[in-house]
């Protein structure tokens, strides 16, 4: 019997000026400067940091959900009652949010999503690949703006373009860190 | 065993939303819009045109966003199926001003009264129960409504009931369906006039 486990590794950048200091910093200090207090997400490893960040803040509301799209709809009940929320998740969990993020768009709703990219630079999992390669457009299709981020200096210049547009446009903006950004994800085998 | 006729879902929610106060309610796609729009057009509805599967959720954005007020959501059994998974992510929550009411007529009543799960034996207070809410129970006659709007307005905690109902033919009473109109107005009516310069 063929017996195989898998590790992993991933290759994570750092901030190039602090090597120290990991970009989730960057991202977490604007929610806070920008008061959004709510996050939810299906976690994908590249939002480990961020997402340990928010943990450790009693003031952040962190929701873990079984689905994307119940965190577009969260995302929208929180504007309604005035909180300020945020979606994490990974390119692969795009597809599932399509007809809820009709519901931003339809209403006129503030969002924003941080979207870490899977299936394109250095991708070793052809599965994938379709949903990556598509997310930037089946984003702009459903209505939102997409920006994209490649390099751990541009992320707070572009998420705080993008609260600003969202939270003051009444639109939806996805922020997707690329992988070449987050680092390379390899499945080691180990016999 | 006789079985009572079974309870009309316009009675139901009528009953449900006396005396409301300033109960905040999300009503799910379909007949539970046109039900809540058939009681009055209140500023603390929100009923959906879209968006299937994420009343719920939306209830639990606004629970979270406001804890001192009882957030309701109102929706269908096709409705909340869709959205199944949301209740393993309210109960692990657990906001405990917000309730979920099903209008479970096992039917796909917009779109030909087509059987959904329900009809077949799928248990949605059940469910919720195994999703970990800490109270859920099905309600099948005109005495366990009273009950229940006491519950909705008292009870602190998280709960979902389910209203077992005829499948009918209800007038259909049509609620503002601007998207950008009803987000004002939920906004206004809970965070005041100067929520819309935000």
């Amino acid at each position: 019997m063929l017996s195989l486990r898998l590790g992993m590794t991933i290759m994570m950048r750092q901030n190039h000026s602090d090597p120290t200091r990991h970009w989730a910093h960057d991202i977490y200090e604007v929610f806070q400067a920008q008061n959004i207090s709510m996050v939810s997400y299906v976690p994908d490893a590249g939002h480990i940091d961020l997402i340990k960040l928010c943990e450790a803040d009693e003031r952040m509301r962190l929701v873990s959900l079984t689905t994307e799209e119940e965190g577009v709809a969260l995302a929208a009940g929180a504007y309604l009652g005035g909180k300020r929320a945020a979606l994490l998740m990974q390119s692969s969990g795009v597809g599932n949010c399509i007809n809820m993020l009709t519901l931003i768009k339809s209403c006129q709703l503030p969002f924003l999503t941080l979207v870490t990219m899977r299936g394109e630079f250095g991708e070793f999992n052809p599965w994938q690949i379709p949903m990556g390669q598509a997310t930037p457009d089946v984003l702009s299709a459903v209505g939102l703006i997409v920006y994209r981020v490649d390099a751990p200096s541009e992320i707070r210049e572009v998420l705080e373009a993008a609260v600003c547009l969202a939270f003051g446009g009444y639109c939806g903006v996805a922020v997707l860190l690329s992988q070449r950004l987050i680092g390379i994800k390899r499945f080691v085998e180990e016999k | 065993m006789i079985t009572a006729p079974r309870l009309n879902r316009r009675e139901v929610v009528t009953d449900l939303l006396a005396d409301r106060g300033d109960l905040v309610v999300v009503a799910g796609l379909g007949a539970t819009a046109w039900d809540i729009a058939s009681v009055e057009d209140n500023p603390h509805d929100f009923p959906l045109w879209g968006a299937m599967g994420g009343a719920a959720m939306i209830g639990l954005g606004l629970a979270f966003a406001q804890p001192s007020r009882k957030v309701l959501v109102i929706t269908g059994d096709g409705e909340i199926l869709m959205g199944m998974g949301s209740l393993a992510t309210i109960a692990a929550a657990r906001p405990r001003n917000l309730r979920v009411v099903v209008i479970d007529n096992e039917s796909y009543a917009e779109t030909g009264g087509q059987r959904t799960p329900t009809a077949s034996g799928a248990d949605i207070a059940a469910i919720a129960l195994a999703c970990g809410f800490p109270h859920a129970h099905t309600v099948r006659e005109a005495h366990e409504i009273e009950p229940l709007r006491a519950d909705i307005h008292q009870l602190d905690d998280l709960f979902l009931a389910v209203i077992k109902v005829a499948l009918t033919d209800d007038p259909r009473v049509l609620p503002p369906r601007d998207g950008a109109y009803l987000k004002n107005r939920m906004r206004a009516a809970l965070l005041g006039p100067q929520a819309v310069f935000e």
